[in-house]
C-alpha cells in the first residue's frame, strides 16, 4: 500500500523533517531555501511587487495541470500583470491527513517542473497537517516578489479612451477541463487548461512597447469580470467584438451543452492587456510569436462613453451589456 | 458542420431579420414561453434585430421561478428534519422562500446538495444509506424523465433512502391557463424546444385551434430563434395559425416516445401550484401509487407556516409576461443578483437576471 501523511507529519519533530528533506527539498533545492533558516534573505533593490494567493481546486489533478503548476503560475502570473519580473516564491502546504505521499511527490515534481519554466525560486516554505475531514487533499499558498524596471507603470486604473484591448488567447479552456472532471458532471473530452507562466510573454511585451497601460489575468470570473474590473477602475468603457474573441471549438461545444457563456469561464494561462493605440499592432505581433499568446487577438477597445460599463456587439451584430459574474456558474436545468 | 458556429452566422442572421421585417406589417405580440430562449434572445440582441412591429414578451418557463414559495418552504422544512439530505438543481439553493432559503438552512447546518443529475442524487443515497436522501424534482418535461428513470433506479437497486419531493410541471396545460386568462393578449409562441424533444408538437395543437394562437417550436441559437419568429410572423400575417417545427434536428412530431413513456409509468398528472399564476389542474406530476416508496411527500410530514411573498417583488407578474422586469420597482435596486428578493433574478433561466445581465434591451440603442 502507498505511504500516507500521517498527523505526526505534522508534529514538527523527525517525522516533519523527513517529509520537508525527502519530499521537498530535493526538487526545489536552492542556496536561500537549503540553509533552512527561519527566514529567507535575498537581496533586491528597485521597486518591488509582492503578492499572495492560496489554491483550493478540486479536483487537485486535471487535464493539463495539477494544484502545484497552479500555485506557482497564479503567483507569477499576478506579480507579471503589474509589469514586474517575479524573483521569488515561498509555499506553505497545508495536507490533509492520510493524503498519499506519492501524490504529494507528483505534485512538488510540478512545481519543480513550473518553477524552473518560470525561472523563479522557492526560498521560504511551510507545511502543516491537519485532521482528516479539515482540509481537502491538500491546500497551496504561494506568495512572490518580483521587481519592476524604471519606467514601467501598469495598473488597472490606467486605461484611457482610444487604448486597444488585448486578449492573449483562447478563453475558458481552465475551467472547462476542470469541469469536465468535477463528480457528478463528467464528461470526456481531450481539453487541457491552460494553467501556464507567462512571465516570459509579459517581458516580451515589454521589451516592445512601453505603452501598456493595463494587464491582468482573467482568472475565476473569466474574461467579462476581468474587463468590467479594468472598465470601473480606470472608469471608462470598454467596447468588445463577441467575434473576434478567440474560443476553442471543444470549449464552445461544452458551453453550448452546459448552457454557459465562454465569457465567464476562468483560464490560467490568458492575459488581458490595455495598451496604446498607436504600439497595438506590434505588440499583437510579438505576441504571437510566444507559445502562450499564439492565438492573441485585439477584440476591442477603450472608449470614454459608459464609463464603468462593458458593451459586447454580439456575433449578430447588436450590442449587449457584459456583467460581472455573479454568484456560482451553475450549469443549466432544463 | 459544427453545430454551433452555423447557427451564429451574422450574414444570415441578418439576412432573416431583413426577410422578417419585409414580411411583417401587423403589430404583433409573441411569448417565448422558456427561459432559455429569454436568454439567448438577449445574450445575442434578437430584440435589437426584429422590426418595431414584432412585440417579444418573456413566460414563465423557468423551472427555478414557478417553483411555488409554499413548495419552496416545503423543501426548506424538509432539510431541518434530521438525518437527511437534500439534493437539488444549483440555483434552487439561492431562492428566498418565505423565511429562509435553502442556502440559509445549509448555512444553519442542515445538508443540502448541489447535484448536476438525479442519478448522482441516487449515488448521494448509496454512499449515506443511514441517511434519507431527498431529491427536490423541479423542471418541466425535460427533466421529468430524468426524475423518472431515477426512482426506476433506486427500486431495481433496491435503494430504500432515496426520496423525490416530485414539483415536477407540464406545459401546454400552463399554456391554456393563461390564454384562458386573457391578462396577455398573445398573437403567437416561441414554443419551448427542449420540452418539445421529449412531447412533440402535437400537444400544441389545441392552441392555434382553440385560440387562434400560431405556434414555431425553436431551437436556442440565434439562427433557430430568428427563423421561429420569421415562421410565426408568416403565419400571423396570413391568418393562419398552426403548429410548426423551427426546430427539426432536435424536435419530431411525436416527440422522444420512450421517454414519455417512462415518465408515465412514473408519474400520474394532477394539479401544480405555479409562482405568480397559483393552482393549475392537470400541470403538475405526482409520483404513482406504485412508487409510493420514493414520494417524499408521502415519506415525510412538515408543518408549515402560512406562505408570503416578498413586499413589492412581481416576479408572478413577470412569470405570467403581464410585467417585464423593468416594471418591477426592486429590479435592479433592492433586487439584485447578489441579493436577490424574487426567483425571477437568481435563475440563470429568469427573465429578471437576463434582463440584469444583458442590458434593458429597449436602452441599448445608445451604445
Amino acid at each position: 500500500m502507498d505511504d500516507s501523511i500521517l498527523l505526526a507529519h505534522g508534529s514538527g519533530g523527525k517525522l516533519s523533517h523527513e517529509l520537508v528533506e525527502k519530499k521537498f527539498l530535493p526538487f526545489l533545492a536552492n542556496p536561500a531555501l537549503n540553509k533552512l533558516d527561519d527566514s529567507a534573505i535575498f537581496e533586491a533593490s528597485g521597486r518591488l511587487a509582492f503578492t499572495t494567493d492560496g489554491y483550493v481546486v478540486n479536483p487537485i489533478f486535471f487535464p493539463g495541470g495539477d494544484i502545484g503548476k497552479l500555485a506557482v503560475c497564479g503567483t507569477v502570473n499576478d506579480l507579471a500583470m503589474n509589469g514586474a519580473k517575479p524573483l521569488y516564491l515561498s509555499l506553505s502546504a497545508i495536507i490533509e491527513e492520510g493524503f498519499l505521499l506519492s501524490e504529494l511527490e507528483r505534485i512538488v515534481q510540478s512545481i519543480k517542473k513550473a518553477v524552473e519554466e518560470a525561472e523563479v525560486s522557492i526560498i521560504a516554505g511551510d507545511t502543516k497537517v491537519v485532521n482528516r475531514g479539515q482540509a481537502d487533499k491538500l491546500f497551496l499558498t504561494t506568495s512572490g516578489v518580483g521587481i519592476i524596471s524604471p519606467g514601467v507603470d501598469i495598473s488597472g486604473a490606467n486605461a484611457r479612451a482610444g487604448d486597444k484591448v488585448l486578449l492573449s488567447g483562447t478563453i475558458g479552456d481552465h475551467g472547462i477541463a476542470i469541469m469536465s472532471q468535477r463528480e457528478g458532471l463528467k464528461f470526456s473530452m481531450t481539453l487541457k487548461s491552460d494553467c501556464a507562466p507567462l512571465n516570459k510573454l509579459v517581458s516580451q511585451m515589454l521589451d516592445i512597447s512601453s505603452r501598456i497601460h493595463c494587464m491582468r489575468d482573467p482568472t475565476r470570473g473569466g474574461l467579462a469580470t476581468t474587463l468590467n474590473e479594468l472598465a470601473r477602475q480606470s472608469k471608462v468603457g470598454i467596447v468588445v467584438e463577441e467575434a473576434k474573441i478567440p474560443v476553442k471549438e471543444e470549449v464552445k461545444a461544452a458551453c453550448e451543452l452546459l448552457g454557459l457563456d465562454p465569457i465567464y469561464v476562468a483560464n490560467e494561462g490568458k492575459l488581458v492587456a490595455i495598451v496604446d493605440p498607436a504600439d497595438a499592432d506590434k505588440i499583437l505581433a510579438r505576441m504571437r510569436k510566444n507559445r502562450y499568446g499564439r492565438d492573441a487577438a485585439i477584440i476591442g477597445e477603450v472608449t470614454k462613453e459608459h464609463p464603468g460599463k462593458v458593451i459586447m456587439k454580439t456575433k449578430l451584430g447588436p450590442s449587449r451589456i457584459v456583467d460581472m459574474l455573479s454568484g456560482e456558474l451553475l450549469p443549466r436545468i432544463c | 458542420m459544427k453545430f454551433i458556429d452555423e447557427y451564429q452566422d451574422s450574414k444570415l442572421a441578418r439576412g432573416l431579420a431583413r426577410k422578417i421585417a419585409q414580411r411583417s406589417t401587423k403589430t404583433i405580440r409573441v411569448m417565448e414561453f422558456c427561459g432559455g430562449h429569454t436568454h439567448a434572445i438577449l445574450r445575442y440582441g434578437i430584440r435589437q434585430l426584429v422590426p418595431k412591429t414584432v412585440e417579444m414578451k418573456s413566460g414563465p418557463g423557468c423551472p427555478v421561478c414557478v417553483t411555488a414559495t409554499a413548495d419552496l418552504d416545503k423543501a426548506i422544512a424538509l432539510a431541518h428534519l434530521p438525518d437527511v439530505i437534500i439534493t437539488t438543481f444549483g440555483d434552487m439553493i439561492r431562492v428566498p422562500g418565505s423565511y429562509s432559503s435553502l442556502q440559509k438552512a445549509k448555512a444553519e447546518g442542515a445538508d443540502v446538495r448541489i447535484v448536476y443529475s438525479t442519478t448522482d442524487a441516487v449515488e448521494i443515497a448509496k454512499a449515506n444509506p443511514v441517511k434519507s436522501v431527498i431529491f427536490i424534482g423541479i423542471g418541466f418535461e425535460t427533466t421529468a424523465p430524468t426524475i423518472a428513470a431515477s426512482i426506476l433506479k433506486a427500486q431495481q437497486e433496491k435503494i430504500e433512502n432515496f426520496y423525490v419531493l416530485s414539483l415536477n410541471k407540464l406545459t401546454p396545460p400552463v399554456m391554456k391557463a393563461l390564454l384562458d386568462s386573457g391578462e396577455v393578449k398573445l398573437d403567437g409562441i416561441v414554443c419551448p424546444g427542449h420540452v418539445s424533444v421529449i412531447i412533440g408538437s402535437h400537444p400544441y395543437e389545441f392552441i392555434p385551434r382553440d385560440y387562434g394562437v400560431a405556434c414555431v417550436i425553436s431551437g436556442f441559437e440565434p439562427l433557430d430563434i430568428l427563423l421561429c419568429i420569421d415562421k410565426l410572423v408568416e403565419q400571423i400575417e396570413k391568418g393562419e395559425p398552426k403548429v410548426e417545427i423551427a426546430y427539426p434536428r432536435g424536435v419530431k412530431p411525436e416527440g422522444n416516445r420512450k421517454a414519455r413513456q417512462l415518465m408515465e409509468d412514473i408519474f400520474k398528472i394532477g394539479e401544480a401550484n405555479w409562482r405568480g399564476i397559483g393552482i393549475v389542474p392537470q400541470s403538475g406530476l405526482k409520483i404513482r401509487k406504485k412508487y409510493e416508496q420514493f414520494d417524499a411527500d408521502k415519506a415525510f410530514s412538515v408543518s408549515l407556516r402560512p406562505p408570503r411573498e416578498p413586499k413589492g417583488c412581481r416576479c408572478g407578474d413577470v412569470i405570467r409576461g403581464a410585467a417585464t422586469p423593468l416594471e418591477c420597482k426592486l429590479f435592479g435596486k433592492a433586487c439584485t443578483p447578489e441579493s436577490p428578493v424574487g426567483p425571477c433574478m437568481v435563475s440563470s433561466e429568469g427573465a429578471c437576471a437576463a434582463y440584469y445581465q444583458y442590458g434593458i434591451p429597449e436602452n441599448l440603442q445608445d451604445f
